[in-house]
């Protein structure tokens, strides 16, 4: 089934500093290398109509939003000169000022990473099924539309 | 046909399922589109993107029997 034979991108809750500093640990036995490119998705404290978000709950459908993922990363690896690609997303509860997107990409050069890190957060953006509730201080919501 | 439909975020607020399955004959996504705004005139008032089997589809594609789902405007990252 189609369903199955994606990678999973989410995890749940925030994604610790640790980890990302893991991520880019492993990286250093692949010595074809010379770039790496990162970009980290952070809950902002909006305030709207004196109201301050507080966080976003994360959720997804999630079969279609791997199919895309996985689109998104063969489109960017026919596209650019990429070593590897790592892409995280959570799922449930993230604070204002953690990180809810983590995306990593390497390649021998610098140029290719710069371009297909761009491209690739904005196909996220644009192309997969994940809906934020952002939650406001007083228990409140409104939900987050990308733009 | 028994056609799954799936709610995701505020269209599930509105539906207040995250999904069932309905039996529907095998018409357009637009007369399903119809008959959800019946079931949820409330519908009418949000925005939303369709897919069938997990591919966004129009209003004019053909039910297939395959899972439909309503999809609110999309928050990644």
């Amino acid at each position: 089934m189609k369903e199955h034979k994606h990678k999973n991108v989410f995890k749940q809750g925030a994604i610790p500093s640790e980890f990302i500093g893991e991520s880019i640990a492993k990286h250093q036995t692949k010595t074809s290398i010379g770039a790496h490119n990162i970009f980290l998705g952070q809950v902002r404290a909006d305030v709207i109509d004196g109201k301050t978000i507080t966080a976003i709950e994360y959720t997804a459908y999630e079969d279609m939003a791997n199919a895309k993922f996985h689109d998104i990363r063969e489109t960017a690896f026919e596209k650019f000169n990429l070593t590897c690609m790592h892409i995280y997303h959570s799922l449930g509860t993230v604070k204002a000022g953690e990180i809810c997107l983590f995306v990593f990409v390497s390649s021998p050069r610098r140029k290719e990473v710069f371009k297909a890190l761009e491209y690739i957060v904005e196909r996220i953006k644009a192309d997969v099924p994940v809906f934020g509730k952002e939650i406001f201080e007083d228990d409140t919501h409104q939900w987050k539309v990308n733009n | 046909m028994n056609i799954t439909i799936k709610y995701f975020g505020q269209i599930a607020e509105v539906t207040k399922q995250t999904n069932e399955t309905i039996s529907f004959p095998n018409h357009l996504v637009s007369e399903l589109i119809e008959h959800l705004y019946v079931k949820y005139p409330e519908l009418k008032n949000k925005s939303f993107k369709i897919a069938q089997n997990q591919e966004l589809v129009s209003n004019s594609t053909k039910l297939t029997g395959g899972d439909i789902a309503l999809l609110p405007p999309f928050a990644g990252g």
